[in-house]
């Protein structure tokens, strides 16, 4: 019986059709992790266990590369990631404010995800849009000069 | 005054087209690139005095002539646009790619041609979802019309350029990590000699430049190495510079300016002043990374040359504002934060030196510090010193706490006198 894949057959499409512009398969590991995880959502050991092996890399050669870059989760996350800067400029513009209500409203802390599944709560370093800070970004969606009465509003957008 | 990096970029946000960057001139620097040889395009580059615009202020020129070139050379070569920017309190590279694409491919593309390279990348950070859209969509148009791909417009030149958008970590914009990033490894930094000229992403000679540098290719390329200097104000580099500003001053934002314009005016003209209620206390000049300047500083000429003998680096060019309102000991710990969790972990006094040091920053701030501490962090900045460590991460971390130590030592002292942070 052949094994089943646990990693969908789309992502798989999608990360052979790099092969060709790189020397060797591993090459490709960052863009791969990527697309598992826009299937998937985020990478369990699972999911890097096959990958790996289809990678032509060891589990641990790949896993200290997922777990080297930030924006890819090796533990589950919600339907949405929101992203906060910390920064310095954001950092001066009144971060702390932002940061304060959304770990009251949301009820979590950083690094955790709320209850029903809908927001993973994430620290980040400058988006550069200083200019505009403070600033936050949900899954692709900047948000700039945000203030604390923003937030509930931009918050239903996701659901 | 001239703008030519920014004069089409429009207001609105949009992007310029391919057929409107073209009604503008664009890709005629390109075609009358190619009916020169490599080596006169660098030679013109070589002399328009241009200097790396991602903050070290290499020459241009210089850094692509160590690129082994003639017949027998290996192949392929690369060129890598450095689109990282994640040096906090930097926003300049977002607009170019954003606002006009495809005066950055075709700086590549002409860059590409000077050292002999057939591949390209076009690296760009995570955060930048806008950029990377329009980059691919940029690609695709240039593709079409013959901008790329094999004998680029009947010159019997090819080049494929590819877009690699990051997975996050500062450490991607030191340019050997960055190769090992678009090699699927850790960006740690790698070894040097070799340099990536000689020995690159996968072992290949390759160039990476900045992505303003870039974007200055074709301009001088279409209107001489003569006009280029004199657009600039400095005697020690050609061109325009993109200086921005954040912080609570009135108006943040970006503005292309010759290189070599003053402090001062960059914030007192341009970021029209400080906020309502606010006072100017200090800067960082360029980035997160760089020494804090103050107010007997404002005339400084912001270019390669002036800001280092104020005892700080033009770095990227992006001003962060300190006003009177904001505490440079919680300024320090916000980027000394920042720094501990982007070293790579790759050499023992980064690794282990930063954490500390925002340990102490942050126990000054929770009221707990002691008078010793002063002391410590003072250690740190020489223990991070350029030469103790292998990257520049970590001397650039110490460089706006060294600053901070001697300008707003007293601060320090009394968040340890009176057990507290004196601003909350």
């Amino acid at each position: 019986m052949a094994e089943e894949k646990i990693i969908s057959e789309e992502a798989y499409r999608e990360i052979e059709e790099m092969f060709h512009h790189v020397p060797k398969k591993s090459a490709t590991c960052i863009e791969a992790l990527k697309v598992v995880q826009k299937y998937h959502r985020w990478v369990s050991d699972e999911r890097l266990k096959e990958l790996a092996k289809f990678l032509e890399m060891t589990p641990h050669e790949l896993d200290s590369i997922a777990t080297f870059y930030n924006m890819i989760f090796r533990r589950p996350v919600g339907r949405h990631t929101i992203h906060v800067c910390n920064s310095v400029s954001c950092w001066i513009m009144g971060y702390e404010a932002i940061s304060d209500y959304l770990k009251k409203k949301l009820a979590i802390d950083y690094g955790q995800t709320t209850p029903d599944d809908r927001f993973t709560l994430l620290p980040i370093p400058c988006l550069g849009a200083c200019d505009h800070a403070p600033t936050m970004i949900i899954d692709e969606d900047l948000y700039r000069d945000l203030t604390v009465e923003k937030i509930d509003g931009i918050l239903e957008n996701y659901k | 005054m001239e703008r030519p990096l920014t004069q089409h970029i429009k207001k609105d946000g949009s992007v310029l087209t391919l057929e409107e960057y073209e009604k503008v001139g664009g890709y005629s620097a390109l075609k009358k690139a190619l009916k020169s040889t490599p080596d006169e395009i660098m030679e013109m580059v070589k002399n328009s005095s241009l200097r790396g615009r991602g903050g070290a202020g290499f020459p241009t020129g210089m850094k692509w002539s160590f690129v082994p070139r003639g017949e027998n050379t290996v192949t392929p070569k690369y060129l890598v646009a450095n689109g990282d920017e994640m040096e906090p309190g930097t926003f300049k590279d977002r607009l170019l790619v954003e606002g006009n694409p495809h005066q950055l491919i075709e700086g590549m593309i002409i860059s590409s041609y000077a050292i002999q390279a057939t591949i390209g990348y076009v690296f760009l950070r995570w955060a930048y979802h806008v950029a990377a859209e329009r980059v691919e969509h940029a690609l695709r148009e240039a593709y079409n019309a013959g901008y790329l791909g094999k004998n680029i417009l009947g010159s019997g030149y090819d080049l494929e350029m590819h877009l690699h958008t990051s997975v996050g970590r500062y450490m991607c914009g030191e340019e050997t990590a960055l190769l090992n990033a678009l090699e699927g490894k850790r960006a740690n930094p790698r070894n040097k000699p070799p340099f990536p000229q000689v020995s690159g992403l996968f072992g290949k000679p390759t160039i990476v430049n900045n992505v303003e540098t870039l974007c200055n290719i074709p301009h001088i390329i279409a209107n001489g190495v003569d006009w280029y200097k004199q657009i600039s104000k400095s005697p020690g580099g050609g061109g325009t510079k993109l200086y921005g500003a954040s912080g609570r001053v009135k108006t943040p934002g970006i503005w292309e300016l010759p290189l070599g314009t003053s402090l001062r005016e960059i914030l007192e003209v341009h970021a029209g002043g400080m906020q309502d209620g606010y006072k100017f206390r200090g800067a960082l000049p360029g980035g997160a990374s760089t020494d804090f300047l103050t107010e007997d500083h404002l005339d400084v000429a912001m270019d390669f040359e002036e800001v280092p003998k104020a005892g700080s680096r033009l770095g990227t060019g992006t001003v962060i504002v300190m006003d009177d309102k904001t505490c440079p000991v919680g300024m320090c710990l916000a980027l000394e934060k920042f720094f501990a969790q982007e070293s790579c972990g790759f050499c023992t006094p980064c690794r282990e030196g930063l954490p500390w040091t925002a340990k102490i920053l942050l126990a000054l701030e929770e009221g707990e510090g002691k008078m010793e501490d002063i002391d410590h962090l003072t250690y740190q900045t020489h223990y991070m010193a350029p030469g103790n460590t292998f990257c520049a991460l970590a001397p650039g971390a110490m460089e706006p706490l060294q600053s901070a130590l001697k300008y707003y030592r007293e601060d320090f002292e009394k968040h340890i006198k009176e057990h507290r942070c004196t601003y909350r």
